[in-house]
């Protein structure tokens, strides 16, 4: 199954490297990873998810935890909460494909940052699936560059994850 | 350049006085290490002071050996200082092995100078980049005045919770005797991203007493963990109140007196075969400071059948990763024995029938009967004409040293014989690379263990082949005069491997032999300026161990060569892919035939 974990860590030189090395080492997977300082610039915060059954999980959350520098890990897929993915997408937008590409975008509820004469950039935010889904939907179109950002969760109602 | 007191009376230190300085301020005594330019900073300021002695070794890698069997052996962090690169590199194989074992250590490294880091410099390697699948935790200095705080942290780090290897890596510039800083040793750590677990949870404690004391057939596994724990006289009474047999892992042995009644030997790959069987048999199975090694369970999946398990263990990562706990215990292994003592005298204060006498006597009935059918012989005699055992040399070793000795070892065969036949009444007292398995660690170890213990006997038991990978260190022991006993186990081959290709490869020796080219050790080690004794003959080995261990030879290094029989094998072997029941009792036999008994 798939497991969406935060983790909050020291925001140090050499931190994010002994949890991507921690993944090779043990080889776990990393669907998607991404990093920031949090409004505390001590603090990093890392999501990233992950494919594996209810041992491998356990697993990665102890080993997550005993690395020096991480502070708290939850797994936010255990409880309700809110997940997050952005799209960056250029396609070719040309003579009918054009208003159709728009249109498809505005079902979706993207956005055009970009317009050339021949290409748009799309803009769009939602869970993962949602992503997916989109760019099957523009799927006859030309994609000519597409980069998303990875997943980013919180938890729903009053937890929070503080250090 | 050494020390300038400013007004306020805070002390000016260089980055090289303050790393000796906090070196001195943690309790260190001594310092294993090789210079390079690096280091040379560190090394100035070695020498401009008294209270930390360095060893020159004469590798690298030893160095960390010598201070990985001084933690070993004493408890205390080893420390170990080398230059950057080439250095560096060659300290990797000991940070590994004392990382596999979770033995304190603390490596600091020199780097090249900050602007240089990243281009390729002379002598640069990326030591933290290098170390961190190895290490429990690393440091690369930015300035000089993080030294004393990192210092701090780093012995904070290595030596609580399971413990493990620190690498520090000084880049040569924060060293530099022209840049000083305010000398402060901070009094105490907190680090919100580290707080180890200390106590185990008491209703969990209380669980685990109750499936202990409705046992039928328990048994107490216990490894590494009691050992680095200090929870050895703990486990010892928690054992003896509950009359169960005890086995040790080969990183556990000491933990319970190896000579006791209820100690039944040790257990895995090559375990005792009523170490085993108990194992495989076990309606509960109380696990303390063990990690459930694939050289201890065989297959998982047909690991102790009808067990439940109990796991006490300070790192929640080693519980339920290879086999699931029924009941988890995470906390520092004396603390949780200490209180599962406690909690079990209570109650048998309270019902003292609590154990089930008569079940007991027919598990120890069961047990006698395994023990008397394929145990290991004790007794076994030198005859005239006949080739020497290595068993036998294990036991009159045993003797020879009074079953007193600091053991430390190196890998094969040599290194499962003495497991075997040596018995440890105390912990700390086997020294051996279990996780790592590494050759070239026996010679070190004994030498880190004399200098933590200047007047005990300390014996390295070595084979030929592992002696080799380290055997400059003679040198080291000729400089510091350690009075290391060196026994060879001398099969002219790689032994283990042999015995490998023996059982799986059809007797196909692939580069394990080497008889041809093998050095004559005698003249070898008189040559490094110590006493060599070659034993050829089964009559000599009781008098030449005699001789080694006698108080003439008190203060010398001496080497004792022992030509055993190249074929023997070492049993009981571990049946791959079979459970724990399922073993080698010979080249020809197993335990499966006869419905093992
Ligand atoms: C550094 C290293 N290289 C290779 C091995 C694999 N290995 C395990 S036992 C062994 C043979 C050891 O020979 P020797 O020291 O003579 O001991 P014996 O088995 O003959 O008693 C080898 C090569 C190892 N454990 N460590
Ligand atoms: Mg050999």
């Amino acid at each position: 199954m798939r497991h969406i974990i935060a983790v909050l860590l020291e925001n140090e030189a050499g931190a994010l490297s002994r949890v991507v090395g921690l993944f090779a080492q043990r080889s776990y997977n990393i669907e998607s990873l991404t990093v920031a300082p949090t409004e505390d610039e001590t603090l990093s915060r890392l999501t990233l998810t992950t494919m594996g059954d209810d041992n491998v999980i356990e697993q990665i959350i102890k080993h997550l935890n005993k690395i020096v520098e991480v502070v708290k890990v939850i797994d936010l897929s255990e409880s309700a909460h809110v997940e997050r993915e952005l799209l960056l997408i250029k396609v070719r937008a040309e003579g009918e494909a054009r208003a159709e590409i728009k249109r498809t975008c505005d079902i979706f509820r993207g956005q055009i940052v970009d317009v050339s004469a021949t290409n748009y950039t799309l803009q769009l935010s939602g869970t993962s699936d949602k992503l997916d889904a989109f760019i099957r939907a523009i799927g006859k179109t030309t994609i000519l560059e597409a980069v998303r950002s990875g997943v980013s969760g919180i938890s729903r109602g009053d937890k929070v994850l503080t250090a | 350049m050494a020390t300038e007191k400013s007004d306020d009376s805070t002390e000016y230190l260089s980055g090289g006085d303050m790393l000796i300085r906090a070196l001195q301020d943690s309790g260190v005594e001594y310092i294993f290490g090789y210079p390079g330019g690096s280091a040379l900073h560190i090394y100035d300021a070695i020498f401009r002071q008294q209270k930390v002695e360095h060893i020159l070794v004469r590798h690298e890698q030893a160095a960390t050996h010598m201070a990985d069997a001084y933690a070993r052996a004493t408890g205390k962090p080893g420390v170990v200082l080398v230059t950057s690169g080439p250095g560096a590199t060659n300290a990797i194989t000991g940070i590994a092995t004392a990382h596999m074992d979770s033995i304190p250590m603390i490596v600091i490294s020199g780097q090249v100078p900050s602007a240089l880091i990243g281009t390729d410099a002379f002598q640069e390697t990326d030591m933290v980049g290098i170390s961190r699948p190895v290490v429990k935790h690393s440091f690369l200095i930015k300035h000089c005045s993080e030294l004393p705080s990192v210092i701090r942290k780093a012995f904070h780090i290595a030596t609580t919770g399971r413990p493990g290897p620190v690498v520090i890596d000084v880049p040569k510039d924060t060293t530099d005797p022209e840049v000083m800083a305010p000398y402060e040793f901070p009094k105490s750590v907190t680090m919100r991203s580290y707080n180890p677990a200390v106590r185990g949870n008491g209703r969990q404690i209380r669980k685990a007493v109750e499936i202990m004391l409705h046992a039928k057939r328990p048994i107490i596994y216990s490894g590494g963990g009691v050992i680095q724990g200090d929870g050895a006289e703990a486990l010892t009474k928690v054992a003896h109140a509950l009359k169960c047999p005890v086995t040790n892992t080969l990183m556990g042995l000491g933990g319970f007196p190896g000579h006791d009644d209820q100690f039944v030997g040790m257990l895995g790959m090559h375990g005792t075969y009523e170490a085993n069987m108990a194992m495989h048999h076990a309606d509960a199975i109380l696990a303390v400071g063990a990690r459930f090694d694939d050289r201890v369970t065989n297959n998982p999946a047909t690991f102790c059948p009808d067990a439940s398990i109990i796991h006490i263990d300070v790192d929640p990562a080693s519980i339920s990763k290879i086999i699931r706990a029924d009941v988890p215990i995470v906390g520092q292994v004396a603390n949780v024995l200490h209180e599962f003592n406690d909690t079990l005298q209570a109650e048998l204060g309270k019902r003292p029938d609590a154990l089930d006498a008569e079940a007991n006597q027919t598990w120890w009935q069961q047990i006698a009967d395994w023990r008397k059918a394929h145990g290991l012989d004790h007794a076994m005699k030198p005859e005239p004409g006949k080739p020497i055992l290595p068993q036998m040399a294990v036991q009159a070793l045993y003797k020879a040293t009074a079953g007193n000795a600091f053991v430390t070892s190196d890998v094969g065969q040599h290194q499962m014989f003495a497991a075997q036949y040596y018995k440890f009444a105390k912990p700390r007292r086997w020294i051996n690379s279990g996780g790592l398995g590494t050759m070239g660690f026996g010679l070190p170890a004994a030498m880190g263990v004399q200098f933590a213990h200047p007047n005990a006997t300390v014996v390295c038991v070595t084979g030929e082949g592992s002696f080799m990978m380290n055997m400059q260190e003679l040198s080291t022991c000729l400089q510091y005069g350690l009075p290391i006993k060196i026994v060879n186990l001398n099969n002219q081959a790689l032994g283990m491997v042999k015995q490998w290709q023996d059982m799986q490869y059809g007797g196909r020796h692939s580069h394990s032999t080497y008889s041809d080219s093998l050095p004559d050790f005698k003249t070898l080690v008189e040559a490094f300026g110590h006493v060599g004794f070659k034993v050829q003959k089964a009559e000599d080995l009781q008098p030449a161990l005699a001789e080694a261990f006698s108080p003439a030879l008190k203060n010398r290094t001496v080497f004792v060569d022992i030509w055993v029989d190249p074929d023997e094998h070492v049993y009981p072997m571990a049946i791959k892919g079979g459970s724990m029941r399922d073993m080698y009792l010979t080249k020809i036999t197993t335990s499966q035939q006869g419905d093992y008994i």
